[in-house]
């Protein structure tokens, strides 16, 4: 592949532990040099320690990953209990963004070290694969905690995640309410059925020549259409509970699931079409035996596009109209009352849910079409 | 003719065959009036330049395509017919294996579509993976075998038919050439084997000459037969027989046939 | 004898006309019989005898109809296109204006962004690892969800107007443009890159010789997916802000006051401006390709 910019181990060691030296040197807030706050030191510490190690070699590859990672850990740790330190918030100063600096320095050097693991060995690469978007994630919303409360960025603006997380505590039930209304009574319901419906009349089109070469030209025009707009005629014509968004997530998802079967089905090469023909099988033989195999790349492709369409189009929906649970309602609602936190509550639950939804679906589908090209690319 | 010994009946019976395609810039010629009879037993070899109606010959024997004017029986019938039968077996130019199934499955997909037992899919297909020399590879799937390995599989999928005859259509075209050395001799000692017909596509001078019983030799524009010429090499030959004289007798014949067929200033 | 597999597939049109002209069919007869229990009702009510053809012209000119026959959307289309001065706030080509200025915006904040993004990845395999997983991860995320809060959140700090709206376009439009590109940057034969390693081309030189132009189908080919939701991104960003201008903002006052007619002609004023501007792709991807000669979208669907 292409190489890597830079000899990742020491460019990245070195300023880090020149930066974290600089901040010793400015004042940690306002008033207060780091000294005076003589607990805060161990984060530098810990920094400097790892830092020193991948320098000196004595802690190398993956091994020094891991180290810068220690090193990180414990110094967000410090850096969180600093910010959050009484009469702290929204006081710090140069000292500390440069020390946050150094940590984010570690950080990269940590994720490159294990980036590059795959190529050297291959045990486990698995894990390595998870872990480096595992640790830049976590390191975001760190980041994100810092600085909200660091700066003192007002709560209307930006909430902290640890008030986010608060919200999750104090209001689990209504979170756990408007997840059901939304995802379990709306959204799952209306997956199932514009997805079976899609794939049946695609099936269908496909087999009729004079069908297939009337709708794919139009459904590539119906793609391009905003069909979310169809949310406030679907509320009229269903009323306010789930079963409008449930059809407006029929909808949504009826289109991606015909385009991708009806393209999938044909996907079958002559000579392999030749071949069925060649034993005398019968439409259904061919079928099930090459056609709908050929297709399961697509309708995979087309499942995960649904999974992400059928949660926005059941909350737009409840934006139109909505009974006083869901998490459309919620969105909306909260916005007005300007309670910030509670929204990303809300949006961390649907992109969990999405999340989750899909990366079933992605695991599902690598089980299920192992053989097809795009896996064997990455087997070796 | 040599090899016919004159209780065999004729598999493929072609008289006066014709297939002409339309396409824009008016009728295509791709056959035009073969006549050709292929008995059972024999090795026939179809060879030319591209465009010479070798391929679309045998896609009409096997029904792929419908030929125009003429006359065709397969096993005495009309081509559907003994494609319905499932008389024969077809390797194409490529192995055409489905990714997700095994070897195994792969090689038992006619035999399903047939409707026979499980038990007796599986006993015939490792029969004839055995018979191609890939047991032990019946639970891999295709994509983890070299491609001189899949066309094998390929192979036995068409044995596993168990039908008479064998239709080949360049089936070690896209292969190297010592991979296609090797696989021309167990071809040779498959037919010995199990004394099929075989119909056989290629455009190349020695695979022809050293697998055959009979060359037909074709020309294209209208694609036609030119030349038929019998092959006696002895049975049991290896591959050292293309420096025997006679091989090299047959072979230059056959370049002969080519070259008086095709002119080549004309494109 | 000639199979259509093996023929040429063309002539379309006939097809898509017969399959269009049965859609609009099926809208009429759905018409009838959405709006018939209605329908009957009243009749029952005033004690009117009624026939079948009688039910289905009623149907078909309801003042508030739960369907709309198509005559009567495109007579609304008409009053609010035509018949209504382009400056004024009842103008649809007015709205249709708004959304497309939004639209635009964001798609071109979404470019650049998807494209930076690419290119950051395809060369830096640490960002491939860590910042990949999480452009997925984030269209998980149903952003149209969070279109309010970051409106009213830009609106706190003072920025209003345009950005905030096209932000959602960017954030919709940004991820199959990145996808597409990365995909199209790694697209070039290795055979090739190890050409460009004989001649000793730097990183930047193979980027640009090599795997830009490679790239350029790719590219096209998601900036059309990207435009299509850059247009959903500005309708849906109209929605719950109480904006004053564009079709999103036509949606919501329909729903409101139960203006169904004027619904449907957002609705295919929308759909209209999402394929206008996909073909507009389409056009510009036609005369790219005819530049660089040769070059033809291969294996990208």
């Amino acid at each position: 592949m292409f190489g890597q910019l830079g000899s990742p181990a020491r460019s990245v060691a070195l300023p880090a532990l020149a930066v974290t030296l600089v901040a010793l040197v400015l004042p940690l807030t306002d008033t207060l040099a780091w000294q005076q706050l003589p607990l805060s030191l161990l984060g530098p510490l810990a920094v400097a320690v790892a830092a020193g190690a991948i320098i000196s070699r004595r802690a190398a590859g993956i091994a020094g990953g891991f180290v810068a990672l220690a090193g990180v850990a414990t110094g967000a740790v410090v850096a969180t209990w600093i910010v959050h330190a009484d009469s702290l918030t929204g006081h710090v100063s140069w000292g500390f963004w440069c020390y946050v600096l150094a940590l984010g320095l570690l950080v990269w050097r940590s994720m490159s070290a294990f980036s590059t693991v795959r190529s050297q060995r291959k045990v486990l690469p698995q894990i390595f694969r998870l872990l480096v978007p595992g640790i830049f994630g976590i390191w975001l919303i760190v980041l994100w905690e810092l600085i909200v409360v660091g700066f003192g960025v007002p709560r209307i603006l930006l909430p902290a995640p640890s008030m986010i997380g608060d919200v999750f505590v104090e209001s689990g039930s209504m979170l756990t309410a408007d997840f059901h209304q939304t995802v379990i009574r709306s959204v799952i319901p209306g997956f199932v059925m514009g997805n079976v419906a899609g794939f049946l009349i695609a099936v269908i089109v496909e087999r009729v020549m004079f069908l297939k070469r009337g709708l794919l030209p139009l459904g590539n025009l119906i793609s391009a259409i905003p069909i979310v707009g169809i949310a406030p005629i679907m509320v009229m014509w269903f009323g306010f509970d789930w079963q409008s968004k449930a059809a407006v997530v029929v909808i949504m998802t009826f289109f991606p699931m015909l385009v991708n079967t009806v393209i999938g089905l044909s996907e079958s090469t002559n000579i392999e079409i030749d071949l069925m023909r060649s034993y005398g099988a019968r439409y259904w033989q061919e079928f099930f035996r090459l056609r709908l195999p050929n297709a399961l790349p697509f309708i995979f492709n087309a499942l995960k596009i649904n999974s992400t369409l059928a949660l926005i189009g059941a909350i737009v929906a409840e934006f139109f109209g909505t009974p006083i649970v869901g998490m459309g309602f919620r969105i909306s609602t909260e916005v007005g009352r300007m309670s910030l936190e509670t929204v990303w509550a809300t949006i961390a639950v649907a992109a969990l849910s999405g999340s989750s939804f899909y990366g079933l679906l992605a695991l599902l589908e690598r089980r299920v079409t192992f053989w097809h090209a795009s896996f064997q690319a990455s087997r070796n | 003719m040599s090899q016919g010994t004159g209780n065999s009946s004729t598999v493929v019976d072609i008289t006066q065959l014709s297939l002409a395609f339309q396409t824009g810039d008016g009728p295509v010629h791709a056959l035009s009036d073969i006549d050709l009879k292929i008995r059972s037993g024999e090795f026939v070899t179809l060879i030319g330049p591209s465009g010479c109606g070798k391929t679309t010959l045998l896609r009409v024997i096997a029904d792929l395509e419908t030929h125009s004017a003429g006359e065709i029986k397969v096993n005495g019938v009309a081509p559907e017919e003994a494609r319905l039968q499932r008389s024969y077996g077809y390797v194409f130019q490529s192995p055409a294996l489905y990714p997700w199934r095994t070897v195994e499955q792969n090689v038992s997909l006619p035999l399903e579509i047939m409707g026979r037992p499980k038990a007796e899919r599986r006993e015939l297909a490792r029969h004839y993976l055995e018979l191609v020399n890939l047991t032990g590879f019946d639970r891999k799937y295709p994509w983890q075998l070299s491609g001189g390995m899949q066309q094998r599989v390929s192979i036995a999928r068409a044995l596993s038919l168990e039908a008479e005859l064998l239709l080949m259509d360049e089936p070690f075209g896209a292969l190297d050439e010592i991979t296609r050395d090797h696989l021309n001799e167990q071809l040779l000692r498959l037919w010995e084997k199990t004394s099929k017909t075989i119909v056989f596509v290629t455009h190349s001078i020695p695979e022809a000459v050293f697998l055959s019983t009979r060359i037909v030799v074709m020309s294209p524009r209208p694609g036609r037969v030119i030349d038929v010429i019998d092959c006696n090499l002895p049975t049991n030959r290896v591959l050292e027989v293309r420096e025997s004289p006679e091989f090299l007798e047959i072979a230059h014949r056959v370049r002969e046939g080519l070259r008086s067929g095709h002119s080549y200033d004309d494109d | 004898m000639t199979r259509v597999r093996h023929g040429k597939i063309g002539g379309n049109a006939g097809p898509v006309t017969v399959v269009s002209l049965a859609l609009i069919l099926v809208w009429y007869l759905g018409a009838v019989y959405l709006n018939s229990a209605q329908l009957i009702d009243r009749y029952q009510k005033n004690d009117v005898d009624w026939t079948l053809s009688q039910l289905a012209l009623d149907s078909w000119s309801m003042e508030r109809a739960v369907l709309p026959a198509p005559h009567q959307v495109a007579a609304e289309l008409k009053k609010s296109m035509i018949d209504t001065k382009v400056t004024s706030k009842r103008s649809l080509v007015f709205h249709a204006w708004v959304t497309l200025s939004s639209t635009l915006l964001g798609f071109l904040f979404g470019t650049v962004l998807g494209i930076t993004l690419a290119i950051g990845i395809v060369t830096v395999r640490t960002l491939d690892q860590s910042l990949m997983p999480w452009i997925i991860a984030s269209q998980t995320v149903p952003i149209l969800a969070i279109a309010p809060m970051i409106i009213v959140v830009l609106g706190s700090i003072g920025i209003t107007g345009l950005v905030p709206k096209s932000m959602i376009s960017t954030y919709l439009c940004f991820f199959p443009i990145t996808v597409g590109m990365v995909k199209g940057l790694r697209s070039p034969d290795p055979i090739l890159l190890d050409l460009m390693k004989t001649y000793n081309g730097g990183h930047s030189q193979v980027l640009l010789k090599l795997r830009f132009p490679a790239a350029i189908p790719y590219l096209f080919a998601s900036l059309k997916v990207g435009i299509a939701l850059s247009v959903v991104g500005a309708i849906v960003a109209e929605l719950p802000t109480g904006a004053q201008g564009g079709l999103g903002a036509r949606l919501l006052v329909g729903s409101y006051y139960g203006q169904v007619n004027m619904i449907w002609a957002a609705l295919i004023t929308a759909s209209a401006l999402s394929a206008l501007l996909v073909s507009l792709i389409g056009v510009i991807q036609r005369l790219a390709v005819w530049r660089i000669r040769g070059m033809q979208p291969m294996g990208v669907r």
